[in-house]
């Protein structure tokens, strides 16, 4: 099975969250860039169980700049056979979908998996929209896949509860929690990596559909109000008179 | 023409409703589109919260997210949908960003906001540490809306109910089977949150959790770490790599407030944090706060919410 992962980089979880250039532009002084944790933890290790268990091949596409060479190093570490850095900015998502789809589109992948989201636009949208640009089928937010011949089992996410789909390949699939475990690369894994071939393509000419103008923070909770633990009527009265939720 | 994506399928949920009071609010005139089999009286009340037309495709079960896309890009279409709305659920998830490419229509995913006098709309970024401003660029725009950002509004319409069908392809996706544990309130939807962590030392002392949420009609929800070690199942896990949700009240419970357990959840307008360590970090995010042992508390705070509701009837 030849298999496509699309990983992206994020900030580390425990990052401070600032911007800068009043307020147009994320401040990435001081964060260490990990991949994506739904990318690296669910999507690219099950793609590497599945080709220890029934052989095959397995890619990884970024699109990001020559600094993010460091990310794409990781997930070879962590056992992914080849890379590709497609070299540009993801400008959006449409952007970043549509790079991915124009690559991807004579290379005859059998499945294509991508992180159900990225931690810090948390969008959701690259899966799909790869998917739409292939023309193929998509599964999102899948907790489990496992072959079943040329055809995918998976389990997925709906409301309220799960179900289980199968599907034929070729097919886009979205990893939720659930899907595999986090891998450690080794030291093995470490000094491979750095001899596995990662290929960077010229960006295509695709649009941007979007545009983040601004951020802004949340507003500051005021101080918390303390309430004596022996006194729970106080809390529901405050819950239900000031507050208003109950 | 504002046109407005409503799952129907297990009646209307809150989140349908809040689609289409804000289509209603960035235009005058509404349409729904809608598949399955929801009666008539059913879909005709969406006239009550703004929908002057709804249109129904029977035959599309809504399993496979590129055959809806069809039926959806058809639709927007035919009555030349400037603006599509979804509920940034996972249907919403799953249709949307096709029908961005299938559209070529900018999708703003995870909308809190009505749009701004300059057409920008805010949505959460960073998993709820800060907020983005965003722009489409294109003629066409979707935008799908975080559950519970805003109220549904009563709008009186006169609403007509239309059928339509073929607009769709046949669904590559078989469903084999589906699981809903009866009776759960779903956490995204979720009005009203009840959640613990580690403080509770053990899965057998969660009943008492389960007790405050049934009292107020509240979903349950769990920390990271509870999820991973197996006490609670991984769909209860809100933060940073778990669900994000944005409850009118949140009560954490033995929870310390790591920042990326907060990321999940401070979009709740509301949060009670009660801790047995008055230093744990989640107090600086709380409106009401208890330093105390959960074990005592709970149970006191569960009786109090009993003589409560008994006084309310």
């Amino acid at each position: 099975m030849k298999i496509l992962v699309c990983i992206s980089k994020s900030p580390d979880t425990t990052s401070k969250v600032a911007f800068i250039d009043g307020n147009t532009k994320f401040d990435e002084n001081g964060v260490q860039y990990i991949v994506n944790p739904y990318d690296e933890w669910y999507a690219l290790v099950r793609a590497l169980e599945i080709k220890e268990t029934s052989g095959g091949q397995v890619t990884i596409v970024t699109v990001g700049a020559a600094a993010d060479e460091a990310v794409i190093r990781k997930a070879l570490a962590i056992g992914a056979d080849e890379a590709v850095r497609i070299d540009a900015d993801p400008k959006d998502a449409y952007y970043t979908a549509m790079q991915i789809a124009e690559y991807a589109k004579s290379k005859d992948f059998d499945l294509i998996l991508t992180g159900k989201e990225t931690i810090n636009y948390n969008g959701s949208q690259v899966g799909g929209m790869i998917a739409e640009a292939l023309d193929l089928p998509f599964v999102s937010l899948a907790s489990k896949l496992d072959l079943n011949g040329v055809n995918l089992l998976l389990e997925r996410e709906i409301v309220g509860g799960v179900q289980i789909v199968e599907v034929a390949t070729p097919a886009v699939v979205s990893a939720a929690k659930g899907m595999a475990e986090q891998r450690i690369p080794n030291m093995r894994g470490i000094m491979a990596a750095r001899t596995k071939p990662l290929s960077v393509i010229a960006p295509f000419p695709i649009e941007e559909l979007t545009s983040f103008l601004s951020y802004t923070m949340p507003e500051a909770k005021s101080t918390v109000k303390l309430i004596n633990p022996e006194n729970m009527d106080e809390l529901v009265e405050l819950l239900h008179n000031e507050a208003k939720v109950i | 023409m504002i046109l407005v994506y409503v799952n129907s399928k297990n009646g209307l949920s809150k989140s349908a409703l809040e689609t289409v009071t804000y289509g209603k609010k960035l235009g005058a005139i509404v349409t729904v589109v809608t598949n399955g089999n929801a009666s008539i009286d059913l879909l005709s009340s969406l006239g009550e919260y703004g929908a002057s037309k709804v249109i129904v495709d029977r035959e599309v079960d809504g399993e496979d997210a590129q055959q809806l896309t069809r039926l959806i890009a058809s639709v927007a279409q035919s009555v030349g949908a400037n603006t599509v709305v979804f509920s940034h659920d996972l249907i919403g998830k799953a249709v949307a960003p096709r029908l961005s490419v299938r559209l070529k229509a900018g999708l703003v995913a995870g909308a809190i906001s009505i749009p701004d006098t300059d057409g920008t709309i805010k949505v959460n970024v960073f998993s709820g540490k800060a907020m983005g401003s965003v722009k489409v660029n294109s003629a066409i725009r979707i935008i799908s809306l975080l559950p519970n950002s805003i109220q549904p509004e009563v709008s009186k319409e006169v609403c007509n109910v239309e059928e339509t069908s073929g607009e769709g392809l046949t669904a590559a996706i078989k469903v084999i089977s589906t699981k809903k544990p009866e009776g759960e309130i779903p956490l995204p939807e979720a009005e009203l949150v009840v959640s613990a962590g580690r403080g509770l030392k053990g899965p057998e002392n969660w009943g008492m959790i389960e007790d405050l949420a049934k009292l107020l009609g509240a979903a349950t929800a769990c920390s990271r770490p509870v999820a991973d070690i197996g006490w609670r199942p991984h769909h209860e896990h809100v933060g940073q790599t778990g669900v994000a949700i944005r409850p009118n009240l949140y009560i954490a419970v033995g929870i310390s407030g790591a920042i990326q357990h907060l990321a999940g959840v401070n979009g709740s307008k509301v949060i009670v944090v009660v801790n047995t360590d008055a230093e744990a970090p989640f107090f600086k995010a709380a409106d009401y706060g208890i330093v105390g042992d959960a074990f005592e508390v709970v149970p006191r705070l569960n009786e109090a919410i009993r003589k409560f509701k008994a006084a309310q009837h």
